[in-house]
């Protein structure tokens, strides 16, 4: 039986090894935000004729709308257009331009948000996530222990970073959808960790006398790996298809889900559960 | 074997599967029964029937000040307007001191509705010095219309009897002068007064069309916003795009509950099975509840919905592991069952419950969409636990009960 437990210093270094370049990158370019956080207008048309990509982008910036980032193909004949935040009058100029310069529009979507919004946004974000985190240690110093709960915590921690660094390396936009994300990934890492933790505990119960704490703690991990991999694959199933066949809008969605999902499973056994017995090694040399 | 037992299990069977395929397929025998498949009845969001999100923001001008009163009578106004267009269903909230949300699903041209719907429409007559005569506050009815003779469009008002009387005594006053018809302090008209009007009956022309008179027309009946409403936020989303998030949101859904199915059946056979058809029966009592609480189906609901899918197939894997380690200590299947039932929902209890806190706090601080992925995964999870405890191991007993299996290999161990 491969000791999870022994080579603990291995993983927080793969974990570092991924988190450190994404924070690096977070500080220096940060984040490809979208409107939601920018303020701005999303057009996105479905174009009834084959249209040069130049074209559309010429009647954005003739109009003077056209923002820093540039307009995207989305699908054969899909633009998805980003504009300085416009006036509801702008927006049926820009429609009516179009249809004039590149023929018939059906307009898919068009998303407006004012900068005040993305301020919001990101407050009530991490707000959320402060109390959800708060609220998750005080339940499981309820149901388990306080230490159990600060590891367990920072797993999520962990996987949020590493989400967040992932998506800021590879410059994916970020929307007010990826927020929902991050949380449901704290909800889902938090799960994963419990099951283990809740293995833990009830070995603690039974514990022998002299089994050191890392052999209880890899014992509980193998007891739980079968049940951690099914859950895993079985989640990932469901977010491949929804990757893979769902629309356009929900992709980033998904795919934050799809990193924060395999970070969860990682986490809980590699982050969380060593980071415990960590703590109470700790606390066993301070005599405390 | 126990025959009796093996064939509630095949009726079990036969009705869970009969249940799932009228609720996800219009079978042909049937028709002409409405209720069938039950997705139907489920209320698509606007992001899956095209529709707009707008969150509109009232702004102090020299003339209104924002206050609760005057927030009250825009809500009002909003509604009157959004009525008069007949969409189904609005949402119309406020939020905080000066915002009010506003939802309509379903509607062809999602821009159009908007710039309708914040217009100020405020009509006033004024006299040749720029006085104003009469505002829309005297009208008491506004209908579109086409000139039987002329064929030219209009709208006819109609107003109160204070206007008659002002309306009579101005027309009065400026015989032969011009009297301005202005809509937003924009000229619409200037017609010169011939005679005295004291039927209180006014028209106004000058429209290309009978479809933007009756939006004037409804803008008029509808009163004029008391403040001016400035878009903050507005997401609309084109029947089209609509259409085909909803068709690929069902494509995904199907593979991804398939692949599910078929893992659990060939990993744990028996318990898969088993797990399959709790599975199955977990998916239609939420979409029950949906139904029932006229739950309102989003993008991200779905998304939602098909997580605590797998959340509930986490609860049936923890405990199928547990009945596994217990049976491999030697007990006999039905005790597995049972102290494997008992240790395993301890971990599917605590896991959830942490996950409804991240649910619950998210819809705390969610917008409306965010809100509805925190709704169907907190039904989810509530359900979950619940089919978990009654329908899995009802049907593990009477797996057991029958004898039909008595190798505990083909219960994973």
């Amino acid at each position: 039986m491969f000791n999870f437990m022994k080579h603990r210093k291995i993983w927080y270094i793969i974990s570092l090894l991924i988190i450190l370049p994404g924070l690096f990158s977070i500080a220096t370019r940060g984040f490809n935000l979208g409107i939601d956080f920018t303020g701005g207008n999303l057009v996105e048309v479905r174009l009834e004729q084959d249209v040069k990509i130049d074209q559309v982008r010429s009647v954005v910036e003739e109009l003077g709308f056209a923002a820093a980032r540039n307009i995207q193909k989305s699908g054969t004949n899909d633009y998805m257009i980003r504009t300085r935040e416009l006036t509801e009058e702008e927006s049926a100029t820009l429609i009516s331009t179009l249809e004039q310069k590149v023929g018939e529009v059906n307009l898919l979507r068009n998303d407006r948000v004012g900068p005040v919004i993305g301020r919001e946004l990101t407050m009530n974000a991490i707000w959320a996530l402060l109390i959800a985190a708060a609220l998750m240690i005080v339940y499981m110093t309820f149901r388990f222990e306080f230490k159990q709960g600060v590891a367990a915590v920072t797993g999520l921690l962990h996987d949020v970073l590493v989400v967040l660094g992932i998506f800021s390396i590879l410059q994916i936009e970020v929307d007010s959808a990826f927020v929902a994300a991050i949380l449901t990934i704290v909800g889902y890492s938090i799960n994963n960790t419990i099951v283990i933790f809740d293995r833990v505990r009830e070995n603690l119960r039974t514990r022998k006398k002299g089994e050191a704490l890392e052999d209880l703690v890899n014992v509980s991990l193998w007891q739980t790996m079968a049940r951690s991999i099914n859950t895993v694959v079985a989640v990932l199933f469901v977010l491949l298809a929804l990757y893979l066949l769902g629309g356009t809008t929900i992709k980033n969605f998904v795919l934050a889900l799809i990193i924060g999902v395999t970070s969860g499973f990682y986490s809980s056994m590699l982050t969380a559960s060593p980071l415990w017995v960590e703590l109470r090694l700790m606390e066993k040399k301070t005599g405390k | 074997m126990r025959w009796s037992k093996l064939l509630t299990m095949a009726a079990i069977i036969l009705v869970i599967a009969a249940l799932g395929i009228t609720a996800a397929v219009p079978l042909p025998i049937f028709k002409d029964v409405t209720w069938l498949p039950w997705g139907k009845d489920i209320i698509l969001g606007l992001d899956l029937q095209g529709g707009v999100h707008v969150v509109l923001e009232a702004k102090d001008t020299p003339n209104a000040e924002v206050n609760d009163e005057s927030m009250k009578r825009a809500q009002a106004v909003l509604e009157r307007r959004i009525n008069e267009t007949g969409v189904a269903e609005p949402v119309i909230q406020r939020q905080g001191d000066r915002r009010i949300i506003v939802e309509l699903a379903g509607i062809d041209d999602p821009e159009k509705a908007v710039i309708d719907l914040i217009q100020p429409a405020y009509l006033e007559f004024k006299n040749e010095l720029g006085q104003t005569i009469i505002t829309g506050a005297d009208l008491k009815d506004a209908l579109e219309a086409r000139d039987p003779n002329t064929g030219q469009v209009e709208v006819d008002l109609t107003f109160t009897s204070e206007g008659t009387r002002k309306f009579a005594q101005a027309t009065m006053a400026n015989v032969d002068k011009p009297i301005g018809i202005y809509l937003d302090e924009q000229l619409l008209q200037n017609p010169v007064v011939s005679e005295p009007i004291t039927n209180g009956q006014a028209r106004i022309t000058g429209y290309e069309n009978l479809e933007e008179a009756h939006t004037i027309a409804i803008l008029l009946r509808s009163g004029a916003l008391p403040v001016q409403l400035d878009v903050m936020e507005k997401r609309t989303v084109g029947p089209q795009l609509g259409k085909d998030s909803l068709d690929r949101s069902i494509n995904a859904g199907i593979v991804g509950i398939v692949a599910i199915l078929v893992f659990m059946l060939v990993y744990y056979r028996i318990p898969g099975l088993i797990a399959d058809l709790a599975l199955i029966f977990y998916a239609l009592v939420v979409l029950a509840i949906f139904i029932g609480i006229h739950a309102t189906m989003t993008l991200p609901g779905i998304a939602g919905f098909l997580l605590s899918l797998g959340i509930a197939v986490d609860a049936n894997v923890i405990i199928f592991e547990r009945i596994k380690e217990e049976l491999r200590t030697g007990k006999s299947i039905r005790s597995a069952i049972d102290s494997g039932f008992k240790r395993g929902f301890v971990a599917v209890f605590d896991a959830n419950v942490t996950t409804l806190i991240g649910a619950a706090v998210l819809y705390f601080f969610g917008t409306s969409l965010i809100r509805g992925f925190a709704v169907t995964l907190s039904i989810g999870i509530l359900v979950s636990m619940f089919t978990a405890i009654t329908m899995t191991r009802w049907m593990l007993h009477l797996a057991a009960a029958s004898n039909s299996v008595k190798d505990p290999r083909y219960y994973g161990a």
